[in-house]
């Protein structure tokens, strides 16, 4: 990263801090106000009142031995992990030649902050036609949705730019794998991104797991071909088998369509409006 | 199911310890009566070390004591002291922790809390004096040794008289082994939930549902978890995918067997010695009466099966009367898999070994929703008191650590369990359970401490309360006090909550003394309590005894001392 983009980032790591909802970083009250007495009360018993003795001063030492700082070692929390998935990473055949695509994830860190990696490209003919990264800070904002902030770098298409980055992510209702994601970028370009994915369960090893992404963008972007309003969608369908829980070979179909402007540019440029493309590929995690 | 997944379910016939102690596999397959070595008296030298073990196929390293998997059982007896040096040889710290045995805190062995753990190289000298008798067991309670085989069983002969007779005793010690780095499991665990669970529904399910209960209906309850993000396969964490279940440290394929002379009263000691599995025993062809639960007398109850919880011990005796072999069949809750042994009158017999029951089903009965009708609801919104007086402590609203909350929990005493409804057998409940003593502390409790067991699924977070052992304070008890623990389950899964250096006194639904234990298993969807006299100074562990689950959070100090309790 440069200086300046080092900067955004932390300013993107304050912010991130800033818009954390109370609730979620001070649930740690220590709440005890379910109190309430069985159905019934207890009868009165009739058996003796133990007799217990007061400790001696050997006793009292036993009990409460000295750990010479080591009680809090016994407190420590679920040590720090790293979680890659590479989600997709595929040849894909499309009407114009095959093409090398790739999407991944990442994060380290614990239950409560993660510092998580995206990145997704494509590169065909030996030339990167599109390649981004996006590196975010990230912490649980409610039951099922973790917010990220951070910065997203692309280095492809057109001239490399910077993009700040807001998104939340998590488990919509009825298992629907989500991901809503604003970016503003530098020459004050915004972009919305959303992706659904599905995971449906043919066996216990075959599963069937449709995508869709919508993108949309704030202004007119004719160097990279992007026009105002919704510019692309994307779906896919992809069928893979776990060979393993973390080796699953597949084969699908990914279909897109740009739209509006950005479909005027593309026609423009005298490229496809739509496309489909058969795609065969191996998802890894690690 | 092809060979190799059946292979692995039932492990080697000669798998075990491949070096150590010179006794062979052959040996204790012809009914060593209590698993690899007992060793008795009053003064014991123990050493922690590794061993080679080789379950699957493929060498393993174990941990382990005196080079046996499980360690040896040791044999006290009441009213005795006890003294055990325990060396420990691992490149790490260890510990061994004395199951259920009251003893003062600096001897209960928990690492942090009660004392500074064995150092590597280093010995721990163990004295304290016998106040009970019964079944027990020992294990590690340092990161997660107790999954590669720190565990073994424990017995303390009591000085009066026993109320039941037997004519031979046997230990039967269920575990669960995996080949995979504990660590490495529990990542996983962390970051897909689901790893290990292949009987989750599948598309064909649905279809085969649809056409048994119609569209709609078929489709309404898949609706409903998945609006809860729930799933009802989520039996057990840790399946049969990984894990190889063992009785007294064998496979099912090398079929441990117990020895008898037909007439003869037969006691069985089951202990659960597993990291993470639940097991539901039976031996087809043979009624057993329980006669001990956690190592305390009970009221005889005849059952043809019982659930054990992790942990958990149970004395049962049976009288073969046929000169036939009998199979002890355990299978894990999950039905992934299954611990078997053989009772027979003659080394070599063996008996059929039933199938493993159907896939288990979670209802939303099952997690206190009390039925069908509730699905749909914004479990978020379900926070305060809205059912029949139930509350939820405010630090689980808003927290992103916890994915549900009950809303209609009950004790559930009388249930068999999931999985155990309706099966045809007679199935041992927690209601069967009656203490052959009274409540040997008269007092009315002086107040409630509740708190609800609380975790995330997706997150893998574990907690009391919504608050992981990192970020809580000790529960504190007063010295001397008689109080009653209240736990709440929240959770979708089956929680046994041990609590150290103090008895737990388990009370049916009207607040009276039903039989005391160490470990206190609730079910999804439960309410139960239990008393405590807090006649224990010290800081002591209380805990799932799920070792994921402790690991993830699921764990409190609870500190004993004079000041007035708070
Ligand atoms: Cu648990």
């Amino acid at each position: 990263m440069t200086g300046p983009q080092m900067l955004r980032f932390a300013l993107a790591l304050g912010l991130s801090a800033a818009v954390m909802p109370a609730g979620a970083a001070e649930d740690t009250h220590h709440g005890h106000h379910g109190h309430e007495p069985p159905a019934t009360a207890a009868p009165a018993q009739q058996a003796p009142v133990p007799q217990i003795p007061a400790p001696t001063d050997a006793e009292r030492a036993a009990a409460f031995p000295d750990l010479d700082g080591m009680e809090h070692a016994h407190g420590m929390d679920t040590p720090d992990m790293l979680y890659l998935l590479l989600d997709q990473f595929e040849w894909v055949d499309a009407d114009h030649g095959g093409a090398l695509r790739w999407e991944a994830i990442g994060w380290w860190g614990n239950d409560e902050r993660r510092l998580w990696l995206r990145t997704e490209g494509e590169r065909a003919d030996g030339e990167t036609g599109r390649a981004e990264l996006q590196l975010l800070f990230g912490r649980p904002l409610a039951r099922w949705w973790d917010l990220l902030t951070g910065l997203r770098h692309d280095t492809e298409p057109g001239p490399s730019q910077t993009w700040l980055v807001l998104g939340v992510q998590g488990l919509a209702p009825y298992w629907f794998e989500t991901e809503a994601t604003l970016f503003v970028g530098e020459s004050g370009q915004s972009s919305l991104r959303l992706e659904v994915e599905y995971e449906l369960l043919l066996t216990n090893r075959l599963i069937l797991q449709p995508l869709l992404e919508i993108n949309a963008y704030g202004e007119d972007d004719p160097a990279r071909g992007l026009g105002s309003g919704l510019a692309s969608t994307e779906a896919g369908l992809r069928l893979r088998y776990e060979i393993r829980r973390e080796i699953a070979p597949y084969l699908g179909v990914s279909w897109e369509k740009r739209h509006g402007d950005s479909a005027d540019f593309a026609r423009q440029a005298g490229e496809d409006v739509s496309d489909t493309a058969l795609v065969a590929g191996i998802r890894l995690w690690y | 199911m092809g060979i190799s997944r059946r292979r692995f379910v039932q492990g080697l016939a000669l798998g075990g310890v491949a070096a150590g102690f010179g006794l062979s596999r052959a040996g204790w397959g012809k009914g060593y009566p209590d698993g690899p070595q007992t060793l008795r008296g009053s003064e014991f030298d123990l050493t922690i070390g590794e061993t080679t073990v080789n379950y699957t196929g493929r060498p393993r390293i174990a941990t382990t004591i005196n080079g046996t998997l499980p360690g040896p059982t040791l044999r006290w007896r009441e009213g005795d002291t006890v003294t055990l040096r325990v060396h420990n040889r691992l490149a790490q710290t260890s510990s061994i922790h004395w199951h259920g045995i009251l003893l003062p805190a600096n001897m209960d062995g928990v690492p942090g809390l009660s004392f500074r753990g064995i150092p590597p190289g280093g010995t721990y000298s163990y004295q304290f004096r016998l106040r009970q008798s019964g079944t027990y067991w020992y294990h590690s309670h340092s990161m997660l040794q107790e999954q590669t085989g720190l565990y073994a069983p424990l017995i303390v002969e009591p000085r009066e008289p026993e109320p039941f007779r037997y004519d031979r005793d046997y230990v039967v010690m269920l575990s669960d082994w995996t080949d995979e780095d504990p660590h490495r499991v529990f990542a996983k665990l962390k970051k897909m939930p689901e790893y290990y669970n292949f009987n989750q529904q599948t598309l064909g399910d649905l279809l085969r549902d649809i056409r048994g209960e119609g569209f709609r209906p078929a489709l309404a309850e898949r609706l409903m978890w998945g609006q809860m993000r729930m799933k009802p396969t989520d039996i057990a964490d840790v399946s049969g995918y990984t894990y190889t279940y063992l009785m007294n440290g064998v496979t099912p394929a090398g079929n441990w067997t117990g020895l008898f002379r037909p007439g003869e009263k037969i006691r069985l000691r089951f202990i659960n010695g597993a990291a993470m599995s639940f097991f539901d025993v039976r031996i087809p062809g043979l009624k057993m009466t329980v006669v001990a639960a956690d190592g305390q007398n009970v009221h005889p109850v005849t059952v043809d099966e019982f659930r054990i919880g992790v942990a958990e011990t149970y004395d049962v005796i049976v009288e073969p009367d046929a000169d036939a072999a009998y199979t002890i069949f355990a299978q894990a809750q999950d039905r992934s898999g299954y611990a078997r042994g053989t009772l027979a009158p003659r080394a070599g017999m063996s008996a059929a070994v039933p199938a493993p029951d159907p896939r288990v089903l979670l209802t939303m009965a099952d997690m206190g929703h009390g039925g069908m009708e509730h699905g749909g609801m914004d479990h978020a919104a379900m926070g305060h008191g809205a059912h029949g007086g139930l509350t939820h402590p405010a630090s689980e609203t808003g927290n992103p650590m916890v994915d549900m909350q009950t809303m209609m929990p009950a004790p559930k005493l009388d249930d068999p369990g999931i999985g155990l409804r309706d099966n045809g057998r007679r199935v041992l409940t927690y209601a069967d359970l009656k203490s052959l003593f009274d409540d040997p502390d008269g007092r009315t409790p002086g107040r409630t401490v509740t708190l609800h067991l609380t975790g995330h699924m997706e997150r893998y977070v574990w907690s009391f309360d919504g608050i992981k052992f990192a970020d809580a304070e000790p529960l504190r008890f007063s010295y001397g006090e008689r109080l009653r623990v209240e736990l709440v389950n929240d959770t979708m899964m089956e929680h046994p909550i041990h609590l150290h250096g103090m008895w737990s006194d388990l009370e049916d639904e009207h607040g009276r003394f039903k039989v005391r234990k160490h470990t206190v298993n609730m079910p999804p969807g439960t309410r139960r309590s239990f008393r405590v006299t807090a006649d224990a100074l010290g800081r002591w562990a209380f805990h799932c005894h799920l070792l994921y689950h402790m690991e993830a959070g699921m764990f409190r100090e609870v500190r004993v001392d004079e000041g007035g309790a708070t």
